[in-house]
Parts: structure tokens; sequence; C-alpha cells
């Protein structure tokens, strides 16, 4: 009787008891449904690095919107959104119009933003402030940043869900796409907008170089359980759901930062993952499934 | 077997009756062409080849042909016909094979130019994925994901995307490059049964055999047109000497073509 109080208190009073937890809460899963199928896209793609390195280009936007501003999360997202967008766009321009690949264009535009964004807030600010850029605080969230968060993770489902199709062809076969529709341009601008939004709704919430551990982990981990999209999709927003939840359990009881805390329980979905996935896991290897006939 | 598609297509007679027309078509990359000054036409119905030598600008014109590239002089004449009517089959396929997709869903795909990226697939667009399977022979493998098939599983998957694409034109880059001679076979009646309907199938072949066997008429391409006709009598020993020489003499600082409007003479 005792010992199922205990747990009921780890896990629902804080919640109960906290209005903080319950919209650090809400933000990290609103976070966690649009970001992690996003991931599953990025990994697709062969981009998955491409969501660290946007991470990083957000950084120079925030910093501006900082320096006019002082810490005020509109001019501080509008700013991050513009740089995002920017390189974004940029990389896409670049990796279009001249010789070197997407990666190489990508790399290049981001170092320059983030020596740039880094520079920015070292001219004004202090470290603690720039700790808060790029760590976030998912337990300060307030009414526009929570509205922010849901609103950018509802745009983004809507967007998923209608554009699907088209995500699916542009990643499989591109070529194909360009012969079936006009938009076949747009397309993978539309992609990395998406994944734009979600980086800088999440950096408040969870810092720069977090927001993009809730998108990449839990989707690697998903495609290590399945062959089917239409299963890998709702699954890593299962684990990224999961991970936020105990994330701020964890982060609760040892008085963690929440940001990595959520990243390291995410870390550690992917870690089973890696040894358990029933669809690329490293135990697969050791004991094959009898073999079908025919 | 097939009387489902041609029915389907004798309901736009027009969309069938036309031709594609190269009027003095130079195509390349950077300014280097790798085309030169091609003019003939193509009419329903034929069944063309497109041989040569390596660096001949094959896949050039084929792309060219899909839409993909801007000729750098010279045009490419649908005629009244949608441009966009093409289905095309590169050669490098870009497909990502290790993408989670089954091949059913890849073979609807094909689906997508008359049902929009957002309109559902009916039911009878459904009927016809399932017979498309059935035409290329993959019956029982409808679930399987695409990463698991064989280069000529995959092949029959591609052709019959393409039978879902049900367009007049069809281009094909080498569709027989590393594919076993049963199967081979089986996409060559494809081809045929394509013909048949009225549609234009150009194919990219190394294989001359199977040029002189298969398709009424070739074309010979070592950049310039070496000979465009009836295959027994472009694919004859001294016409493919002429293609082997053409592609080596090509030295690599080309000087700026002043053939432009001219039109092209026997070298």
């Amino acid at each position: 009787m005792k010992r199922s109080f205990m747990i009921t208190d780890i896990f629902i009073t804080p919640f109960i008891e906290y209005e903080f937890m319950r919209r650090a809460l809400v933000g990290s899963i609103a976070l966690a449904i649009s970001g992690a199928p996003l991931g599953v896209f990025l990994i697709l793609r062969r981009m998955s690095l491409a969501g660290d390195a946007l991470s990083h280009a957000i950084l120079p936007g925030a910093a501006v919107g900082y320096l006019i501003a002082g810490l005020s999360l509109p001019a501080m997202t509008i700013g991050g959104l513009i740089a995002g967008l920017i390189i974004a766009f940029a990389t896409g321009l670049a990796a279009r119009f001249t010789t070197l690949r997407e990666d190489a264009s990508l790399a290049a535009f981001y170092l320059v933003s983030l020596s740039l964004g880094v520079t920015l807030v070292s001219m004004r600010g202090s470290n603690i402030d720039l700790l808060h850029i790029l760590f976030g605080s998912v337990v300060g969230l307030d009414n526009p940043g929570l509205s922010m968060l849901v609103g950018v993770s509802t745009f983004t489902l809507v967007c998923l869900a209608l554009f699907y199709r088209a995500f699916v062809v542009d990643t499989l076969d591109p070529i194909f796409l360009r012969q079936i529709t006009r938009i076949s341009e747009i397309v993978p601008f539309l992609f990395l907008t998406l994944v734009v939004l979600n980086l800088v709704a999440g950096f408040h919430a969870l810092g720069t170089l977090m927001a993009v551990g809730l998108i990449m982990l839990p989707a690697a981990a998903a495609r290590l359980w399945s062959f089917q999209l239409v299963v890998a999709l709702p699954l890593a927003a299962a684990f990224a759901v999961f991970s936020a939840y105990v994330g701020l359990v964890f982060s609760n009881e040892t008085g963690a930062p929440t940001g990595p805390a959520i990243i390291l329980v995410a870390g550690i979905c992917y870690f089973v993952s890696l040894f358990f996935g029933r669809a690329g896991g490293i135990l697969r290897l050791r004991r094959p499934r009898s073999h079908l006939e025919g | 077997m097939g009387q489902f598609l041609l029915g389907a297509y004798l309901n736009h007679p027009n969309k069938i009756r036309r031709g594609i027309e190269l009027v003095n078509l130079t195509l390349g990359y950077e300014r280097r062409p790798a085309v030169h000054h091609l003019s003939g036409a193509i009419s329903p119905g034929m069944a063309l080849a497109v041989c040569g030598p390596n660096g001949a600008g094959k896949s050039t014109l084929l792309k060219a042909l899909a839409g993909l590239l801007r000729p750098i002089g010279g045009r490419i004449d649908y005629g009244s016909g949608d441009p966009r009517a093409i289905a095309y089959l590169p050669q490098l396929i870009e497909i990502d094979r290790s993408f989670p997709i089954d091949v059913k869903d890849f073979i609807a795909l094909g689906a997508l130019r008359r049902i929009g990226l957002f309109g559902g697939l009916t039911a009878r667009e459904y009927d016809s994925v399932e017979q498309a399977i059935q035409r290329v022979g993959l019956s029982g493998l409808e679930r399987r994901p695409i990463a698991t098939l064989s280069g000529g599983q995959m092949q029959r998957v591609l052709f019959a995307r393409l039978i879902m694409q049900d367009e007049p034109v069809i281009l094909l880059d080498e569709p027989f490059g590393a594919i076993d001679e049963a199967t081979t076979e089986h996409l060559l009646s494809l081809i045929a049964h394509w013909c048949a309907e009225g549609r234009i199938v150009i194919t990219v072949l190394h294989d001359l055999e199977l040029a002189r066997r298969v398709f009424a008429q070739t074309l010979l391409l070592a950049r310039h047109c070496i000979a465009w006709g009836p295959t027994q009598e472009v694919l004859t020993t001294e016409n493919l000497q002429k293609a082997r020489a053409m592609s080596e003499a090509y030295d690599s600082d080309a000087r700026e073509c002043l053939l432009d409007e001219a039109i092209v003479h026997d070298h």
C-alpha cells in the first residue's frame, strides 16, 4: 500500500501539484509528437546531421533577437526562425545551382552562422544568457511559449498529413516527383521549413542544442523497430512522448536540468532499440528467426 | 492480358494519336553539347531503339524528352499533347531502395499524376495496381518491402509502375542492364504490347541483337545522328564503325559551334 503511494508520488503528484510541471509536460509532448516524425523523414533523406546543423544555424537569429529585445521570447523566436529559414533556403539553392552537394553547403553555412551567433551573444550578454539559449528551460514555459509550441506542433502535423505523399515520393524517387507534379521544387523547402519551425519552437523549451535530440533520437529508435513507415512515424512520436514524460519526472526527482534529462531518456530508448530492435537491431543478427518457406 | 489497360486507353483516343518531332535539337550541359542538331519524327506506336557508344548522348536525349533538361538549341515538338504525359525510367535508378515501402504501394505511385498528390486511390485504380502486378509476374510479392527485392524483381516493379502511369510516351534508359534473360523477355513482351496499343516507346539499348530482334526503328547516335530509320538499315557494320570513330574523334577543347542554324551535313 505504501509502495504504490510512493510510485504515484513520483510519477503523478508533481504534475498535479505544480502548474509549471503541467505546462512543461504539455509543451514537450507537443514538440515530441510533431518533431519525431520529421526526424524519421530526416533519417530517410540521409539528413540526420542536417537537423543538428540547422539547430546551430538558428543561434545568430536568436542572438540578434536577444540583442534587440533582451530575453524576449517573440523576438528571439522570430530571429531564430528567420536565421534558420535563410540557412535552409540558402543551402537548398546552393546545392541546386552550384557543384557543391547539399551537405557541404549546409556545413559551410551553419558553421558561419554558429560562430556569428556566439560572437553576437558574447558581445553583449553574460555566459548565463548563453547557457539559457543553448539549453533552454522547459519548466519556465509561459503562456505565449506554450501556445507557440502547440501551434507549431499542430501546423506541422497538418502539413505532414497533407503533404505526406509528396514527402514520401520526394525522399524515395525525386525524379519521379518532378515528372508528376509542378510543386516538386517546393517540397524539400517545405520540409526544411517544418524542421526549422520545430527547432525554433523547441529551442525555448529544450535549448537549441537539445531540441534536435527530441527530433532525431526517437526517430532513430523507431526505425530500428519497423520496416513500415506507417508504423515508424507514430512509434517515433510515442518514444518521444515517453522520453519527455520520463525525463521530466527524472529531472523533478534529481534536480537535473530538464532538457538534457529528456534527451538522455530518448538516448536510452535509442540504445535499447539498437540492441533489441526487430528491424535492424544488433541481437537480430545473433539469433535469426527460422527462415520462411519459399 | 492487358485488355483492361487497352480498354482504358480507347477512352482517350486523342491521348494516343500524337507523335514527337525533334527539330534541330541540341542538348548538353554547361554549353558543352552532348547531342548535336538532331532532327526527326517519332510516330505513335513506334518502338524506337537508341543505340550508340558510351557518351553518345543517349541518356541526355531521353532526359530532354522527359522534360528534365532544357535544350540548348532547337526544340522538341510534342504536337497537341501534354509534354508531361510521359513515363520515364532513368538509368541510374535514383531510387532509394532502402526506403520502407512495399511493392504494392510503390507501384500505386504510378497513379499519382492522375489522382494528384492529395487525391485518394479509387477502387478502380486499386484494381489496376493488382493487374499491373500480375502483368509483370510479381503476384504474391505485393507486401514485400522493395529493399528485399532482387535486381530483376525491382525492374519488374518499375515496369509495373510504368503500366500504372499509363502514358502515351514511355522512355526507358537501358532497362535490361543487369537483368536475366527470362525477365528481359518478359519485359520485352510488355514493350511490344505498349506499341501495339499505339504508344511511343523509346529505349536506350546497348545490346544490338536485342534492337535488331525487337525494335522496328533505331536511332544510332554518336553526339550527331549517324543514322535513323528501320533497324536493319541503321545497324550496319559501316554505320557502327562510323559511330565508334565519331565518338573517339571528339577533342576535349571544343570550339564554339558555328553550325547553329545550318542543317547537319554528313561528316
